[in-house]
């Protein structure tokens, strides 16, 4: 069965090393998502995988057999392009009956499985129609039956929604997945949008620089980020320089800036040393002010903006520094632009991190 | 200015050939008088076409391969392989049809290997001709096509389950379709038009340019009347021109409704097409194919040229003795006149390349102007000329090189205008509109946004007029009688109409093409770098 694994995969394009050294396995009829940046190696790996470039260096394991040397068409693989390119001169029936035919099964069997993965893409109308009279869903819709109909026991889904409304591809996306459920496949989908890996995926890797940072569940890489860049990448966080000034454990007192200092639990620093404090803007508790207690920051609401479900405050601490807070937006009581305000957050729902060398924004930038 | 654009174009370029032939329509009752001269201008001008066809088909077919080897191999080799599959479209036909002759029928050619001439003159050496200057011109369109093709078609069908070879038959050659239509086009063009060097390896073969030459000189030493040969001129061209449109309006027509066969598969015979061997053998054969068909008969006059340099003949004709100071003074004429025709191709055709391509008068208005340009490019180029001398007789006081510069910028224009104005379609609209919402002039926007993306075209453009300029023999002996340029010297020598020897032609042959080649290096250096958008 189609678990994909590639070991030490390395890729160069001249000077530029797109995949580095990378190591990942993905199980059998796992939904699976790399997720990173723009030029973060997601792309090149998901080729390699499909045999469309080769590797540098590397094994690529496709169901328990080494497949370096099998040419794409042998891979049993299906691809979606982000284009979709689908073939121009051939009607969306035509498209669609395309790896039945070359792969020389009968006319009517081919017939039999067009109209089985039409089915399962819900598609039935305008099939004789050329791609470009297709609408960008249908298009969507069209790349993948193809790839369904050639046999696909693995999906690999280059930015497959990229092209489309953002409307359809909220619809679309949940689709994908339960199509992939349905007919038990692999899916490995590639995509920049963080949203879109948390909403479908069973498993994401987090991809920087031609590396894998972080592979978790959705949950997993929000609660638990091992790195700054993956608080950064999944989800939204506000980060807080400042230094160790007792560690017992994994209790810490962290002296943020201006002197307030805070608790917070967390590893792999100690006493003295710089960190960063990444805080998500919804674990904030936000009152008027109050005397003094632990864990609090003060400061004025300089912007509130009201996006329907949730209230976005931004605030600017005393510290100068400003951070974000999000609430919801009918049950918690609003403070105005101009607000004293205190936050406060429990101890164990923040992350530490130590001061990255070369600085905050180069840890993150993408 | 694009009025101006479209005024020039029908004055100059499309109407004088038109009534040209019509002033002298009443000619023609002259041939319906004569069966033999019918019959020998019918079997002529039905020889041109098939010939074209035969060169058309084999050019696409070796072009193919030779195409994908230079745009999918990987060997750093390609690039140089690129720069010589230009050589023989750079070299003016005239000398290149001399080196053939040597190299399949002259005693120091390869057919001293098989005692005597290999290939005789006559109608497979003007295949071989034909197929070596138009194969360049094939591997040229074919590699910029593939050059633009979205390789994900490709990739998409290989991961649909498809080895290579089906992927290129089912899918990048379908949508390739335009590109390899063109490709056909032009090579059948090309060899219905070529006159100078056909003439020189017809032998006593007659296609229609070799009959409308030898009518020429039948007429000009008083073998035949001047209403015989004008009626049969008149005749030959008109067929020619007739059909050539035909042929090229059916290939439109039915080009668009045939569909490569794609629907059988044969997975096992394919699969095997597909891999290391077949690939290798299918690379062997083209580049044999090329080099022993194409390159090596097309280079082979240095041989003689070598020799000149070492028995004299180079200092006779590096001082200008005997035949060489008309030798000189085609060549300075020769070249002067492809650099007049360029500047004048460039500063018409550009306003009606841009015309065409942004739709300046409306839809239907640009489509018609697309197919009227396209028209000098399909009539056979003797054909132009004679009905252009025509023309232009009843204008006494035009000199005979204005005339020329008429004739050349006739056949060349095409050229230029179709590079540009599929250059421009190319650049997209919101390029254009960018600019002006950022406060260029309209005539600002063309200088600092389209000329720029456009450069590598206007030269490529400009490249094709000035080697189709210099080369061109059978316009140029059709309306000039005194002035003589570079081929016409050559072709005169080769036939004996000025007497010369082997080693005189094969210098004069290899200095053009010694300075044709420096000619492309110079432009491959200049346009180097970044000039692809």
């Amino acid at each position: 069965m189609p678990e994909v694994r590639v070991v030490n995969l390395t890729k160069t394009f001249g000077d530029i090393v797109a995949l580095d050294n990378v190591n990942l396995t993905v199980r059998d009829k796992e939904y699976f998502a790399l997720l990173g940046p723009s030029g973060c190696g997601k792309t090149t790996l998901l080729r390699l995988i499909a045999g469309l470039i080769e590797p540098d260096k590397g094994e690529i394991y496709i169901g328990g057999k080494r497949v370096d040397d099998v040419p794409p068409e042998d891979r049993e693989i299906g691809f979606v392009f982000q284009t979709f390119a689908l073939f121009p001169h051939m009607t969306a029936w035509e498209n669609v009956n395309y790896g039945p035919r070359v792969k020389n099964f009968d006319l009517k069997a081919a017939g039999t499985i067009g109209h089985e993965v039409l089915e399962l893409v819900k598609l039935h109308e305008r099939l004789n129609a050329y791609p470009n009279e297709l609408s960008g869903g249908m298009m969507q819709r069209i790349a993948v039956a193809r790839a369904l109909a050639a046999g696909a026991k693995t999906l690999l889904l280059d930015e497959p929604l990229g092209q489309l409304d953002a409307k359809v591809r909220n619809e679309i996306r949940y689709e994908m997945r339960r199509m992939a459920k349905d007919l038990n496949l692999t899916a490995i989908h590639v995509t920049h949008d963080q949203a879109e890996a948390m909403s479908i995926s069973d498993r994401i890797a987090v991809m920087k620089k031609g590396r894998i940072v972080q592979v978790g569940t959705p949950q997993e890489l929000y609660m638990n980020p091992s790195s700054l860049f993956v608080a950064y990448f999944i989800g939204e966080s506000n980060f807080l320089e400042g230094i160790v000034s007792e560690a017992s454990g994994n209790d810490l007192e962290i002296e943020l800036r201006g002197g307030v200092k805070v608790q917070a639990t967390g590893k792999g620093v100690g006493k003295g040393e710089m960190a960063v404090l990444v805080i998500r803007p919804e674990i904030f508790v936000v009152a008027p002010v109050m005397g003094k207690s632990r864990n609090v920051l003060r400061g004025e609401v300089k912007k509130i903006t009201f996006e329907g479900t949730f209230v976005r405050y931004v605030i600017r601490l005393e510290s100068q520094d400003y951070v974000v807070v999000v609430k919801p937006s009918l049950t918690e009581e609003w403070f105005d632009v101009g607000t004293n305000i205190t936050l406060s957050f429990a101890p164990e729902k923040v992350h530490v991190f130590p001061y990255p060398e070369a600085g905050l924004l180069e840890e993150i930038s993408i | 200015m694009y009025l101006a654009a479209v005024i020039v174009f029908l004055a100059l370029i499309l109407l004088p050939p038109i009534i040209g032939i019509f002033t002298k329509w009443s000619t023609l009752q002259q041939v319906f008088d004569q069966q033999p001269l019918m019959d020998r201008a019918l079997i002529a001008v039905a020889n041109s076409f098939v010939i074209a066809l035969l060169v058309s088909a084999l050019d696409v077919l070796a072009g193919v391969p030779m195409a994908w080897l230079i745009t999918r191999g990987k060997s750093k080799w390609l690039n140089v392989l690129d720069t010589f599959a230009d050589i023989p479209f750079i070299v003016p036909t005239a000398a290149l049809g001399y080196s053939l002759l040597l190299f399949w029928n002259g005693p120091e050619g390869i057919s001293a290997l098989f005692g005597g001439s290999l290939i005789s003159t006559g109608w497979l050496l003007i295949v071989l001709l034909h197929f070596a200057f138009s194969y360049p011109i094939v591997v040229r369109v074919l590699v910029g096509a593939l050059l633009d093709y979205k390789m994900e078609y490709e990739q998409a069908s290989r991961t649909l389950g498809a080895p290579p070879f089906i992927a290129a038959r089912t899918v990048t050659f379908p949508i390739l379709k335009p590109a390899l239509i063109a490709a056909f086009i032009l090579s059948f063009a090309r060899s219905l038009s070529e006159t100078g060097a056909t003439f020189i390896v017809a032998g006593a073969f007659e296609n229609g340019p070799v009959f409308l030459q030898n009518m020429k000189n039948e007429f000009s030493s008083g073998l035949v009347s001047q209403v015989a040969y004008e009626g049969a001129t008149v005749f030959a061209s008109l067929i020619l021109i007739i059909t050539s449109l035909t042929i090229f309006a059916l290939i439109r027509i039915l080009g668009s409704r045939l569909r490569l066969p794609f629907d059988r598969v044969w997975p096992s015979i394919e699969r095997k097409l597909s891999y290391s061997k077949a690939a290798m053998s299918r690379n062997s054969v083209t580049l044999i194919v090329f080099v022993a068909i194409v390159l090596l008969p097309s280079l082979f006059v240095a041989l003689p040229a070598f020799q000149a340099v070492f028995t004299g003949t180079l200092s006779a004709a590096v001082s200008g003795s005997g035949l060489w100071g008309d030798y000189w003074q085609s060549l300075l004429l020769s070249y002067l006149l492809g650099a007049i025709v360029t500047l004048i191709s460039f500063i018409v055709g550009l306003p009606m390349a841009i015309l065409i391509a942004r739709k300046k008068f409306g839809k239907m208005p640009s489509m018609v102007m697309d197919i009227l340009v396209n028209i000098p490019l399909i009539v056979p180029s003797i054909a132009l000329g004679v009905s252009l001398k025509f023309f232009w007789q009843s204008f006494a006081f035009i000199p005979e090189f204005l005339l020329l510069v008429f004739a050349h910028l006739a056949i060349t224009y095409p050229y230029f205008v179709r590079s540009m104005s599929a250059a421009f379609e190319r650049i997209s609209l919101d390029m254009e509109e960018a600019a002006r919402t950022l406060g260029a002039k309209p005539f600002g926007v063309f200088r600092t946004i389209m000329l720029p993306l456009t450069k590598y075209s206007i030269l490529s453009g400009a490249i094709m007029v000035f080697t189709r300029s210099v080369s061109e023999t059978g316009a140029t002996v059709a309306v000039v009688t005194n002035l003589q340029t570079a081929p016409v010297v050559i072709v005169n020598w080769v036939k004996g109409v000025v007497p010369a020897t082997s080693l005189e032609i094969g210098l004069g042959c290899g200095l053009l093409v010694l300075l044709s080649f420096l000619i492309l290096l110079l432009l491959r250096f200049v346009s180097r770098g970044k000039g692809r958008y």
